[in-house]
This record gives C-alpha cells, sequence and structure tokens, in this order.
C-alpha cells in the first residue's frame, strides 16, 4: 500500500508540469489566437513542422527499409564496412557536425530548406532505423521470399508487396522514433533555418521568449507548448507497445 | 521441431547460402540510399569540419588557410574555458542524480502489479516531449509572476518570498536540473527496466531460498546484473550532458551572466554571433575527440 501512495505523489509530480500547461494556455482562450497570429502565422510554423515530420519519417523508412533488406540478404563487397559507418554516427556527437553541415548544404543549395533539414535527420534516424530494419528482415523465414521468388517475384517485387508487410511492426517503430525526432528537434532547425517562414514550430515558439519587444506573453508561450506535445502524448500514448518494444530490441543493443 | 528451430536460427546469423550469392549489383542497390546519406551527410562533414577547422573561415566570403590558430585561440577564449568548467560540473550533478532518480523509480515499476502500467506510462510521459517545449513549461511554470509553484511554496509556508529560480547561477543550475530531472528520469527508467527484466527470476528465488534480505539481494544480485544497463545509462547520460543545449539556451538562454553556458552553446555563439566558423569548427573537432575518447574509455571500462 505505502508503494502505491509512493508511485501516486511520483505520479502527481511528474504530470503537474503537462497539466498547468494545459490549463494555463486555456485559462484565456485567447492564447491560441494571439499564437495563430505570432510571427508568419502558426499556420506557415505548423505546416514546416508537417513537411519536415512527414519527408523525414517517410524518407527514413523508404531508406532503412531497402538498406534492411539489402543488409540482411544479400552479400556485397564493402557491406561490413558500410554498416559500421553507419553505426559509427552514433559515436559522433550530433551538435559537432552541424556546424560543417550548414556549410555543406550551402554547397548543395539545401541551406534554410526543409529538405535539407529533412534529410539531416534521416542521416541521424538512421543508425538505429538501419539496425531495427535489418533484424526484422533476418528474423522472417527464408521461405516467405523464397516463395514468393518461385512464383516468378523479382527480389523487389518480393520485397515490396511480400516483405515489407511482414515488417510492419518494425516499420510503425522506426517511423515513431523518426516522428518524435524531427517533430521534437530544436537545434538542427536554429542552425540550418535562418529565415522566419522556414522555421519549425520549436524554433519559432522559442523565440516568442525572445523576440517580443517588452514583456513576454506566458499564456501565448503555453498554448505554443501545447501545440508542440500534445500530437507527441496523443501519439506515444497510443502507440506506446511500440516504442517500448523498439526500445528493447534497437536503442539498446547498438 | 528441434530441427526447424537449428535451421530458422542458423539461416539468421550463418552466411547466406550459395544461391542467394551472387546477387552484388542487387544488395548494392539496396543499399545505395544508405550509402549516399552516410556518404554525403556524414562522412562528407565529418571530413569538412577539420578542414574547417583548418581555416579562417567566416560566415560570408572565402577562406583562407591559417592552421593552427582556430586551435591555439582556444585557450584565450575565456567564455569557453568557463563553459569547459561548467558543464562538467552539470554532467556530473545530473549523471548522479539523474541515475538514483531513475534506478528508483525502475525499481518501483517492475513488478507487474495492477495498475503499474498507468505509473510507468505517467513517468515517462514527459520524455515525449520535446526538449525546447519543456524548457519552454518550465519558464512559464516557474515565472514569479506568472508560474503556480510560488504561490503554492508560499502557501504552504515553505518560502516567504518569490524564488529567483533562474535569477542565480547556483539556482538557474538548479532549476535547469529539475527540468533536466523531469524530462529524462521516465526515459532512463525504461532502459534500466530492460536491464532488470532480463535478470531471471529464478536468481531471485534461489538469493531468498538461501535467506538472502532485500538489502542483500539489491547489492549482490541486482546491482552487479544491472551493470552492463548501468553503463549505457551513465553514456547516454555524460554525452548527453556534456553536449547540453536546449535546456541552457531556451531556459535560462546562458544567463545570469553567463554563468550557465554550456560548451556547444560557445560553439553556436562563435559560428552565428562572432560569424567565425573555423573557430567554431576547431571547437568541435576538440569536442568530437574528446568525446569518442571518453566513450571508448567508458565502453572499455564498464563493460
Amino acid at each position: 500500500m505505502s508503494r502505491y501512495l509512493t508511485l501516486s505523489a511520483l505520479a502527481v509530480l511528474f504530470l503537474f508540469p503537462l497539466a498547468w500547461s494545459g490549463y494555463a494556455s486555456l485559462e484565456e482562450p485567447s492564447n491560441y489566437l494571439e499564437m495563430a497570429g505570432f510571427g508568419e502565422g502558426l499556420d506557415t510554423y505548423a505546416t514546416n513542422s508537417v513537411l519536415v515530420s512527414v519527408m523525414t519519417v517517410g524518407g527514413t523508412l523508404v531508406v532503412s527499409a531497402l538498406g534492411g533488406y539489402g543488409f540482411a540478404r544479400f552479400d556485397f563487397p564493402g557491406k561490413n564496412l558500410l554498416f559500421l559507418a553507419t553505426l559509427a554516427i552514433l559515436m559522433v556527437p550530433y551538435a559537432t557536425i552541424l556546424i560543417p553541415l550548414y556549410v555543406l548544404l550551402g554547397y548543395l543549395g539545401l541551406q534554410n530548406s526543409l529538405v535539407g533539414l529533412s534529410l539531416v535527420f534521416v542521416m541521424f534516424q538512421l543508425p538505429f532505423a538501419l539496425f531495427m530494419m535489418r533484424n526484422a528482415f533476418e528474423a522472417l523465414p527464408r521461405e516467405l521470399e523464397e516463395a514468393a521468388l518461385v512464383d516468378g517475384c523479382g527480389t523487389f517485387r518480393a520485397f515490396s508487396r511480400v516483405l515489407l508487410a511482414a515488417v510492419r511492426p518494425a516499420l510503425i517503430t522506426v517511423g515513431l522514433f523518426a516522428f518524435l525526432a524531427s517533430w521534437n528537434d530544436f537545434f538542427a532547425p536554429l542552425i540550418l533555418l535562418n529565415d522566419g517562414s522556414s522555421f519549425t514550430l520549436p524554433v519559432a515558439v522559442v523565440s516568442m521568449t525572445q523576440h517580443t519587444f517588452g514583456a513576454v506573453d506566458y499564456g501565448m508561450l503555453q498554448a505554443g507548448v501545447m501545440v508542440m506535445a500534445l500530437p507527441c502524448l496523443i501519439l506515444f500514448i497510443v502507440l506506446q507497445r511500440h516504442y517500448v518494444r523498439g526500445f528493447m530490441s534497437g536503442a539498446l543493443r547498438g | 521441431m528441434t530441427l526447424t528451430v537449428t535451421r530458422s536460427g542458423r539461416a539468421a546469423h550463418a552466411a547466406p547460402p550459395a544461391r542467394w550469392r551472387g546477387r552484388k549489383v542487387q544488395g548494392w542497390l539496396y543499399a545505395a540510399p544508405t550509402a549516399v546519406i552516410v556518404g554525403v551527410l556524414f562522412l562528407a562533414p565529418l571530413v569538412l569540419v577539420v578542414w574547417m577547422s583548418l581555416n579562417r573561415w567566416p560566415l560570408l566570403g572565402p577562406a583562407t588557410f591559417n592552421a593552427p590558430d582556430n586551435y591555439l585561440k582556444i585557450a584565450d577564449n575565456p567564455l569557453f574555458v568557463d563553459a569547459v568548467v561548467f558543464t562538467l560540473k552539470y554532467t556530473v550533478i545530473t549523471t548522479v542524480l539523474l541515475s538514483g532518480v531513475a534506478l528508483g523509480l525502475a525499481l518501483l515499476v517492475q513488478e507487474r502489479r495492477p495498475g503499474i502500467a498507468f505509473f510507468r506510462t505517467a513517468f515517462f510521459l514527459p520524455g515525449a516531449v520535446g526538449f525546447a517545449a519543456a524548457g519552454l513549461l518550465f519558464y512559464g511554470m516557474l515565472n514569479n509572476d506568472f508560474g503556480p509553484i510560488d504561490p503554492m511554496l508560499q502557501a504552504l509556508g515553505i518560502t516567504g518570498e518569490p524564488v529567483k529560480w533562474i535569477g542565480t547561477p547556483n539556482m538557474a543550475l538548479f532549476s535547469t536540473i529539475t527540468l533536466v530531472l523531469w524530462r529524462f528520469a521516465g526515459f532512463n527508467m525504461l532502459i534500466l527496466l530492460t536491464g532488470l527484466q532480463a535478470i531471471p527470476t529464478e536468481v531471485y528465488e534461489a538469493a531468498r531460498s538461501d535467506g538472502a534480505n532485500r538489502w542483500q539481494i539489491f547489492t549482490k544480485i541486482t546491482l552487479p546484473l544491472l551493470r552492463p544497463t548501468l553503463a549505457l545509462m551513465l553514456i547516454l547520460s555524460v554525452t548527453g550532458s556534456l553536449l547540453a543545449f536546449d535546456q541552457f539556451f531556451v531556459f535560462t538562454n546562458g544567463g545570469p551572466d553567463n554563468s550557465t553556458v554550456s560548451m556547444v552553446m560557445v560553439v553556436y555563439r562563435d559560428a552565428f554571433f562572432r560569424f567565425d566558423l573555423g573557430g567554431a569548427a576547431a571547437l568541435s573537432v576538440v569536442l568530437l575527440a574528446a568525446l569518442v575518447g571518453l566513450n571508448t574509455l567508458m565502453m572499455r571500462r564498464l563493460r
């Protein structure tokens, strides 16, 4: 019983800030209206965030599913080297290569571009995603693929028609991690985007505290917090099972 | 039955059988997108950051070779020297507290009991919120005029007047660490839970039947068997804390009086306020080398 009392007290501590932020944002419903008109407009920032998330999730899924299948089922020269190079992304602290990435994206004409930002996110997601997808494809029985090949499918049709459906849980896990990372990240868009109209939500809402003349509108700020946090909270609660599984199988053994 | 298990078990790890080979070109095609992303967006910037650090590289305009000036001037950068000391202090305090809290939470929720899933979710939920959003949340929550914490503490008679949550260097550090604990304790609890659940229940039963008490079980069985998981958590916490940026940029903005400027914040300021990309690149190279070295060392020592 005392265990449940401790747990309940702790749960109140952990949930209180979220509950308060929701309450504070709604205390004056005009908070949301004011925020909608802030800077370039909430719709611009939200659209940018959605675009970046969609491109990151899509890109990560395509690259890691193709790569995972290639690594699980084919032998090719340089395979181990490429796999190690991908895992090495985990070893290199993210913040230390954003400065050269900023310069490099300039060479590629992708500075201040949502596409460039998404590609960078795909790269950061790749070690975890590729590891997850390779393991998922390896765990499939070979018979599944052989049956499809015997039926006259090429490997790509076997991959796209049969195998992809069989690794769906891994795809959901990879997609969820990619979404949370790209939707929430602050440092990469802060560095790689330099024009207000291309800001994603975190950069735009943080700029509310720095670009408002005089007093910060705290109610409006909490409305911004809610707009950023709610999609993640809902998605996490709905897909919790997949998150924890990804954690157990991929995040830890890297 | 046994046969099937062995076969599929082998199929998962052994080299593919002969008829699966000879598909090198196809294999490369599947791996090509990975190779392009890794080559262009990871290996190339890795080379570029070293090259940039050897040049005077302004934000706009041409670069000129000036090695090793960017490295020599690091020692003369008082902001960075202070930031190293501050970041190390922050890392030690955060890692100790975070490990303790996460371990406590994990032990509380490790057994499956009615309602325990709710508590696990409750403790993790702040981890789903972005760090920038979490920083802004605390920025409002601890504000003296707008936030609820000051009135609550005063009503309880704990404090008489508003607390300067981010007004003094020590309080700013304390408040930031509270934010980090709130945001990351559940995440680290989840890491430790995976380790706790990998310990076979038979081990506990054997210890109990040998008459071991709870404390003995914890120190003689749980902690040693949890060592690899604890090591992973420590590595993640140390690396994450040494690279701290969001919490200080969003929540304290480096203040008061630059007392909470982290190392990565100096890199950012050098690059985008002093327009000195070469200097920022040299700092990045130093950080990168230090962290890779530290990670390797920790992995060797702890695993």
